[in-house]
């Protein structure tokens, strides 16, 4: 029966890809014909199609949302009180205001200012001003965008989380880049289940902007993975959806980047058949997840100062997808001789597709596949540089610090994608600036005037923050802890990646890895004493031959 | 005394010799290479090679030390002062000008002084060295949770293991270029193939042999 599924599956995408390709051909775009991954079938009680409060011609997203909350009455007060809808997260530990409305990253910079493109994937209708909160009516809530499961549901890229409806404004596109269909949304309301790969991917894949630019390790390729590609969530592998391990309790999820478990040594806590709130590796594999032989032994050995992704995920952006490496916001701004906005697409991507590598609306870019990790302690807490807070603009400014310590127990090498960046900051004051990007209609958004100045005083009257009026730019790192796209296990890191000298992890300190220093005091010491012998014996014999005597006899 | 040609290496101790010269070979070779002195196995099997090579290695001392004990043999290894002045000349100098080897094999000392003392040195404290940090090394895991400071002990641990081997490699050298030096090379070797050396006999110990352990002794040649 599940082969049977995969099988299917395979047949459904290749039927989509084909499907796309006729749309642009015909110009006006079509809907999917199905969901871009398939999942292993939950069994319900319920058939979706059958209920009557769904058979009805809906005009918006909102009416939908009605509809679901007569029958699922605790469902809007539970989404509105998640970070998908918040968008706000304070930090138990910190105290820090995180969450996107609040962070600034080295990527579009802040969702402040520039409302109706970011929160088109808000999991919600209508955020349009990042000073107030999201809207509190229960209509708001976007139900489909996690539920719909005909895979014909979107959001229009700058809608602020509405879907394009008949009749779309033709050049209207999707939060996926690709041009807008008109959603027949009774078709999706009935159509709803339990989240695939494709409802979290259609926003997380294409966070930043596009396929994979922000996170390394979430991108289009995850949503019929290979098995090289990723073991878990491969049809040919586990299958697993992204809430198999992302586990939720009340619209909740486990495994938030603003507070990771970077180990997890309570998961033998749990009983057999109970709950498991948390996302991480050991919470299904343990901490002797290697079989028990002397090279599992061995390799159970790592499992006290390494991530299991530290070795299970060898590159990030793997499955021919590539990632944004550098944004380099200070060259943007450039136009044509005509005075137009130039774009240049320099990085081939393996497929044959070529990327853009310069912008006139965003700068200078590099992409990288198959990307090596950046590696770090980490034990789950991520200090962002928010507003507030006064850089050192001499220096390579950390837009995100990550906290560990070797000798807390709890930190674990972990594998990052270290984005690098060049971003504005006010030049007086020291701090990080929220810029207005995203405006097609005012005369302060960058994308459409290309004026830094006003760009920024903007952005900043939208965060409401404290701006003095001088920008410049200042060289940025941003961390990703990379976890997702895990090898097969043959697919690992080898020994030698680490254990050699000038191996992966030749800049850590705290930890002690063998095959690293030959030539350490010891190493030298060795070897004159092996080389003294040498030379001894070579010293004695050759006088033994000049000598003219092979030595004694005893008789 | 008479030179007599007498078995002095039991069949154990030639297969204990041989099969520590196979175990060290192995384990100096798979060492070097995890230390990244070369790169001509892969680290991974590398590890495994070494870790079997070295528990294969303790086994057999193991059996070594209980052969040694019960049979009285371990007084072969009891360093001794006398004579060593005479040994040490004679490799320093008297080898040189062709002098006779001081030392004469007699049926209970197969060593010279220096030999000995070296074994002694090897035994008591290189060997001892060597496979206590190596368990340390391979056992980390059940005893680094319990220790503070775990990475410096590891640390420690390692590079005494990197140089009690550094030191071993140096008596291998050392020990195949003294084979060179006498009788030469094959003469040296061949008492630990066949188990027959040259050995100075008291009357009794060869009225002993004839009487009691005939096939120790090899006929006298005319």
């Amino acid at each position: 029966m599940l082969t049977h599924l995969k099988g299917a599956g395979a047949a459904l995408a290749l039927i989509l890809l084909g499907g796309s390709a006729l749309a642009e051909e015909a110009g006006a775009p079509k809907a999917p014909e199905g969901p871009k991954s398939v999942v292993p079938v939950h069994a319900s009680t319920a058939d979706h199609s059958k209920f009557d409060a769904l058979k009805k011609e809906f005009t918006s997203g909102p009416e939908v949302t009605e509809a679901c909350l007569s029958c699922h009455t605790e469902a809007d007060d539970q989404v509105m009180h998640s970070i998908h809808f918040q968008w706000d997260f304070t930090h138990p530990d910190t105290g820090q205001k995180l969450g996107k409305s609040n962070v600034i990253n080295a990527f579009c910079g802040s969702v402040a200012g520039n409302e109706p493109r970011c929160t088109s994937c808000h999991a919600g209708y209508g955020w349009e001003d990042m000073n107030q909160p999201p809207p509190q009516q229960s209509s708001a809530v976007d139900c489909l965008v996690c539920h719909d499961r005909s895979g014909q549901y979107t959001k229009t890229a700058t809608g602020a989380g509405h879907p394009p409806l008949d009749p779309v404004k033709p050049g209207t596109k999707t939060i996926t880049g690709a041009a807008a269909w008109p959603v027949d949304l009774a078709k999706a309301a009935q159509s709803v289940g339990l989240p695939g790969r494709d409802n979290c991917g259609n926003c997380h894949f294409y966070g930043g902007g596009g396929d994979n630019v922000k996170h390394g390790d979430l991108s289009s390729a995850l949503y019929m993975p290979s098995k090289e590609v990723d073991v878990h969530m491969s049809p040919d592998g586990e299958n697993m959806a992204c809430s198999t391990c992302h586990v939720s309790d009340q619209h909740k999820w486990a495994g938030s980047r603003y507070d990771v478990n970077a180990s997890d040594p309570h998961h033998g806590d749990v009983k057999p058949g109970a709950r498991r709130d948390v996302a991480t590796c050991q919470s299904c594999h343990g901490e002797e997840p290697h079989p028990a032989s002397l090279k599992g032994m061995k390799l159970n050995d790592h499992t006290d100062k390494l991530a299991c992704q530290t070795c299970h995920i060898p590159e990030f952006a793997r499955g021919g997808v590539a990632t944004k490496t550098v944004w380099d916001w200070s060259t943007a701004g450039k136009l044509g001789e005509d005075g137009k906005p130039i774009a240049l697409h320099e990085f081939k991507q393996s497929d044959g597709k070529e990327l853009h590598s310069y912008l006139s609306t965003k700068g200078n870019f590099e992409w990288g596949e198959d990307v090596e990790p950046y590696y770090a302690w980490f034990d789950g807490q991520v200090e962002y540089t928010t507003s507030g807070y006064t850089i050192d603009p001499s220096r390579t400014v950390e837009v995100n610090t990550i906290k560990g310590d070797p000798a807390d127990g709890i930190s674990r090498i972990w594998p990052f994608k270290r984005m690098e960046g060049r971003q504005a900051y006010d030049a007086k004051l020291n701090h990080l600036v929220y810029t207005h990007v995203w405006g097609p209609t005012t005369d302060t958004a960058f994308w459409t005037n290309f004026d830094w100045g006003r760009a920024i005083e903007a952005g900043m009257k939208a965060a409401g923050v404290e701006y003095s009026g001088e920008y410049g730019f200042v060289d940025t790192y941003m961390y990703w802890p990379i976890t997702h796209m895990v090898a097969p296990a043959e697919k690992a890191v080898d020994c030698a990646e680490c254990h050699a000298a000038d191996g992966r992890m030749a800049e850590l300190a705290g930890i002690f890895m063998p095959g690293t220093d030959t030539n350490n005091w010891t190493g030298i010491l060795g070897k004159l004493i092996v080389l003294a012998a040498l030379l001894g014996v070579l010293a004695h014999g050759a006088i033994r031959i000049f000598a003219g005597k092979k030595g004694d006899s005893h008789d | 005394m008479t030179k007599r040609i007498v078995k002095v290496y039991p069949r154990f101790e030639r297969l204990w010799h041989w099969s520590q010269v196979i175990l060290i070979v192995t384990l100096m070779v798979t060492g070097f290479g995890l230390n990244g002195v070369h790169s001509l196995i892969p680290f991974g099997p590398a590890v495994m090679l070494h870790t079997i090579a070295a528990l294969a290695l303790l086994a057999l001392w193991i059996f070594a030390t209980f052969w040694l004990f019960t049979t009285g043999t371990w007084k072969q290894f009891v360093p001794t002062l006398q004579g060593m002045m005479q040994v040490a000349l004679y490799y320093a100098w008297g080898v040189f000008r062709g002098e006779k080897h001081p030392y004469k094999k007699v049926l209970w000392r197969k060593h010279n002084p220096l030999q000995a003392a070296t074994y002694f040195g090897l035994k008591w404290f290189v060997f001892p060295a060597i496979w206590s940090t190596g368990l340390l090394y391979l056992t980390y895991n059940f005893w680094a949770g319990a220790v503070p400071n775990a990475s410096f002990w590891i640390w420690a641990i390692a590079n005494l293991h990197l140089l009690a081997a550094y030191v071993i490699a140096a008596f291998v050298i050392v020990h195949v270029y003294l084979l060179t030096v006498g009788h030469g090379f094959r003469a040296h070797v061949e008492p630990m193939i066949t188990g027959y050396d040259e050995v100075d006999l008291t009357p009794e110990q060869e009225a002993y042999l004839q009487a009691d352990e005939p096939w120790r002794l090899k006929p006298q040649e005319s």
